[in-house]
């Protein structure tokens, strides 16, 4: 597409001149990081959140970083250009790239290898770009600035890098605004303008995280047959285990701050020997095994805060193999005799890979129910939900109509006794929306919502004290779900005050049984919740939640903000609650492999309406609905083995405003027979055994295709 | 027993880390000190006083600042610095009720439209909105013509005229928080409005609710001044600072200090006050405000 020759010798003129005296190895010879140790001076004193960490990176290499939310990965980016907060300094290490020693350089010779030698692709990509600035222009910038093109040149340029990014119609796209594209075509904006100017290093920090699974998937290929064809050196830094297995040469795990295991992808991966690898890891539901066979892995406890880091080896609390020494001496990272490349920092790195399950803690098996139909507790039939457009044209209002935006279009669910009900789909499908019509946060349009066979009030306001206390909602954001002022103990007994027949010593005895129940501690009780992490402050709106022994459980992507290792703990302890009180679940999640793993049932949404719907195992074999299929492909696997098909969804969820008429998921659909289509709504095919897809394919013929592989 | 010493330890330990924050800017130590030393002097400034803020001796007026009077004596031959001291009583009287008041109101006005929307909300904001269009000053003038120039009718006046500032302050603070999903799990769980708004919300709402109300103070202290430079305030011969400075202009050529120590005063309680909203922001907000 773009002529490389050509390429580097606007690269050759430009912007060498400035950089000449910076006097960088002519040949890239990649990114080099010695003892890297970063301080932040805090409240409390200085901190080091970032200790001797060494990695390299070499030219064409991608390099995965992964770790948990306060692990240091976005700080450690910062530091290596130079970027880091007012309170942050770095307290001793190097950082080399092409042989220069980024951290001698000043401020305004670092601002000459920002842009040019160095480029960054931020998580948030709306908060990435110049809401002001088309943005075509803001690649053109780059290429101006740093490779000294004119207007015009760049201009070409720019359009140029669209396509390069496999953009549909690059010239209209360049004169776009943000607020006119997606957010996966402002990522491959921004991964345009981060290639222009052909830098060395290319530091993605989390790009992924806030786009859908589909979106994801493209986004990745993309990313690795585009960085196939440069010299590029690329740190990637994620939590995604799933999408490090897709994309990186090279793995390195870091835990609060310092680096515990470093090698080629595979190794890593297949003999990881760090008990910590091997938690997180065990700690992910995976798609690709029988969901019968799942057992998942928890990490006891939380990662220590900087502030308060255990002598020794600071994984040891949380470790089961840990003994006496691992406690007392802290562990280097070394190189395992006979397996070059591959680095440990844990001393008793032969035990865990002899024998990996004593390092493991696994929660038992869970037994497979058939699902029923009997003792049914939800009963939501044809719930509808349209909001109206706070936008309105004159011309449609001059022609008398209203458009509306049609979030839940006709969907009917029945949940039966201590069964989960999994809802799947991508961001704006209207899966949270059915969710709060049947708590009644939002008034259904239409529909009717029966709890234990009694019909309930759209509103949640006119529901009587009895119906109210029959169901309950755990929420998606925990640092939201919790009033910053009230102790988590007085948030977890108001609901039982409400009650009015208990007495105070009743409330706080029920309180105590329900933050073991939630495994909390009883000390905790007077606490507020920015004391506590946000894996903690979720199990306290789980208790608050159960407070009043809710017949049905609402819980809208609870466990999506929080970190791998918590996620298990949190979904094992969900299941138990199932078990002891008999509650039913509505699950709503992105994340099909979590749901999967905590359903019985799973009923797939998009654009408003139910597409299949059936039991956990039958909805992830075929015959599938060719979304539910596409859903799964893009699902990123840890394992870099996993066999796949290859199904990706063109272009973005269309708006609920303007739905495609037949069946609404034709523009996208990689299945598409013809024009019937377009035309008509698809029919429901039953298979007898409460599995049920809509499709105007056969699902006999759908489960023929969909075993003989990927469509065109 | 035990339960409750954890309890206390705990409450300690937060009001130690919030003491500790405070340390930690020297700017609003200052501050605190200055309204802290204010408002010591509205209690005990007559006691302290080196003189009775009405004692007169014509033969010592227009006294330059002396040993025997620290800021000098205005025409009357009275103690400026004495009339200072017992003047921050009327300051902390007058501003501070008439905040108090516009606090009082402006906080439910906002809580209540900010909460219930809609048509409530419209009805209200635009009444405030008709408030906030007429130019304070002249507005307590003309109150103050008609009615007559007490410090009853001050007060009332200044609560009025900032009850919109405050209102809209909280009403945009709510419209945030009531979108949280811990007001929606009371609503879930069957609370009243009453208890949204006065027990989850309300608390939340105080940390800027300080820092507007010690913001609306500062201008109270301002505008009373003003009021009183103009004759519509606390009548003579009350040690009122505003009035101070405006009986101090007729003779300002031979007495510069009887204007500057009162016009100082007001500026030194003002940025006290600044100093001191400021620092509050910062101890009330849980887990401290992020720089």
């Amino acid at each position: 597409m773009i002529d490389r020759a050509n390429n580097s010798a606007a690269d050759g003129q430009g912007a060498s001149s400035a950089l000449e005296r910076l006097q960088f190895a002519s040949e890239p010879t990649g990114l080099e990081i010695r003892e890297l140790t970063i301080t932040y001076d805090t409240e409390n004193g200085p901190l080091d959140t970032v200790r001797n960490v060494s990695l390299d990176v070499a030219p064409g290499e991608i390099y995965g970083l992964v770790g948990e939310s306060g692990s240091g990965k976005t700080t450690l980016a910062l530091a290596i250009v130079q970027y880091l907060a007012r309170n942050g300094r770095i307290k001793g290490g190097s950082v080399v790239l092409d042989g220069v020693d980024l951290l001698r350089l000043s401020k305004s010779e670092m601002r000459q290898v920002w842009g040019s030698r160095i480029t960054m692709v931020h998580q948030d990509p709306y908060r990435s770009v110049n809401p002001s600035m088309t943005v075509g222009d803001q690649i053109a910038e780059m290429a101006q600035i740093h490779m000294g093109m004119s207007r015009s040149e760049s201009r070409n340029r720019a359009i140029d890098m669209l396509a390069w990014v496999r953009m549909p119609d690059p010239t209209t796209v360049a004169g776009r605004y943000a607020h006119q594209l997606s957010g996966g075509q402002l990522q491959r904006v921004l991964i345009a303008i981060a290639l222009t100017t052909n830098p060395h290093l290319l530091i993605m920090d989390e790009p992924t995280t806030a786009l859908d699974v589909t979106t994801e998937a493209v986004m990745l290929d993309l990313v690795r047959d585009l960085l196939a064809e440069y010299q590029t050196a690329v740190l990637y830094i994620t939590h995604n285990l799933g999408v490090v297995a897709r994309l990186c040469h090279r793995v390195g795990v870091i835990y609060a701050g310092e680096m515990m295991e470093q090698g080629p992808l595979r190794k890593v991966f297949k003999q990881m020997l760090h008990p910590y690898t091997l938690g997180l890891l065990g700690s992910v539901p995976r798609v690709d095994v029988d969901k019968r066979d799942i057992v998942l892995n928890t990490i006891p406890g939380y990662i220590p805060q900087p502030d308060s880091l255990p002598s020794g080896c600071i994984f040891a609390p949380r470790c089961l193999g840990a003994e006496e020494a691992c406690r007392t001496a802290h562990p280097p990272l070394v190189e395992v005799e006979g397996q070059s490349g591959h680095l440990t920092a844990c001393r008793r790195w032969q035990a865990v890979r002899q024998a990996p399950r004593e390092f493991a803690q696994t929660q038992g098996k869970r037994e497979y129910r058939e699902p029923t139909t009997e003792k049914i507790v939800l009963d939501a039939a044809r719930v509808k939900k349209y909001f109206p457009v706070s936008r309105v044209r004159l011309w449609d209002l001059l022609r008398g109509r209203r458009p509306m935006v049609r979030a839940v279009d006709d969907i009917s669910i029945r949940i039966s006794q201590s069964f989960t009900m999994g809802i799947v789909g991508e961001s704006g499908c209207g899966k949270t929306t059915f969710a709060r019509c049947v708590a009644g946060l939002e008034k259904a349009t239409a529909g009717e919502i029966l709890l234990e066979q009694e019909k309930l009030h759209p509103s949640v306001t006119k529901r009587p004290a009895e119906q109210l206390k029959k169901i309950q909602m755990v929420f998606q954001n925990p640092d939201a779900s919790l009033n910053p002022q009230v102790s988590v103990g007085s948030c977890v007994a108001r609901p039982l005050a409400l009650l009015g027949h208990l007495s105070r010593r009743q409330i706080l005895k029920r309180v105590e049984e329900l933050f073991e129940a939630v495994n909390l501690p009883s000390d905790y009780i007077d606490r507020l919740p920015h004391e506590i992490s946000g894996g903690e402050k979720q199990r306290v709106a789980i208790a608050r939640a159960f407070a009043t022994d809710p017949a049905l459980m609402i819980c809208d992507e609870p466990i999506s903000s929080l970190d791998v290792s918590v996620q298990a703990s949190l979904m094992n302890m969900l299941m138990q609650l199932q078990d002891t009180k008999g509650t039913s679940y509505l699950f709503i999640s992105h994340d099909l492999a979590a749901v999967r793993h905590l359903s019985n049932w799973i009923a797939v949404i998009y654009l408003g309406r139910l597409w299949e719907i059936g039991s956990a195992l039958d909805v992830f074999r075929p015959p599938q609905h060719p979304y539910t299929e596409a859903l799964l492909s893009a699902l990123p696997i840890p394992d870099p083995d996993a066999q796949r098909n290859r199904i990706r969804l063109r272009g973005d969820v269309p708006s609920a405003v303007n739905i495609p008429s037949g069946c609404r998921f034709h523009p996208r659909c990689p299945r598409k027979i013809g024009e019937i289509c377009e035309r008509e709504e698809p029919p429901w095919h039953d298979d007898g055994h409460w599995h049920r897809i809509c499709c105007h394919i056969p699902p006999e013929e759908l489960a023929e295709k969909q075993t003989a592989g990927t469509p065109r | 027993m035990a339960e409750t010493n954890v309890k206390n330890k705990r409450k300690r330990g937060r009001l130690i880390t919030r003491l500790r924050r405070l340390a930690r800017y020297p700017a609003t130590l200052i501050g605190f000190l200055i309204v802290g030393f204010f408002l010591l002097m509205a209690f005990v400034g007559p006691l302290v006083a080196p003189y009775g803020y009405t004692d007169q001796d014509i033969s010592e007026r227009f006294q330059p600042p002396s040993r025997q009077h620290l800021l000098g004596t205005d025409r009357f031959g009275r103690d400026v610095f004495s009339r200072i001291l017992v003047g921050s009583r009327d300051v902390y009287i007058v501003a501070g009720s008439g905040a108090l008041l516009a606090v009082v109101f402006g906080m439910t006005l906002g809580l209540i439209a900010g909460y219930f929307g809609g048509i409530v909300d419209e009805i209200l904001m635009r009444l405030i909105d008709v408030l906030l269009a007429i130019p304070p000053l002249l507005l307590a003038m003309i109150v103050l013509f008609t009615l007559s120039a007490s410090r009853l009718n001050v007060i009332l006046v200044v609560g009025v005229l900032y009850i919109p500032m405050v209102a809209r302050v909280v009403r945009s603070v709510v419209l945030d928080l009531k979108t949280r999903q811990f007001v929606e799990a009371a609503k879930l769980r069957g609370e009243s409005s009453l208890h949204i708004m006065f027990r989850e919300i309300f608390p939340n709402v105080l940390p800027p609710l300080a820092v507007e109300a010690s913001m609306r103070f500062s201008y109270a202290i301002f505008l009373v001044a003003s009021l009183g430079f103009l004759g519509l305030g606390v009548q003579p011969p009350s040690p009122d600072w505003g009035l101070m400075v405006g009986e101090a202009r007729n003779y300002f050529g031979q007495a510069q200090w009887a204007l500057l120590g009162p016009a100082g005063a007001i500026a030194l309680l003002v940025v006290g006050v600044a100093f001191m909203s400021d620092g509050l922001r910062r101890m009330l907000l849980p887990g401290g405000v992020s720089e």
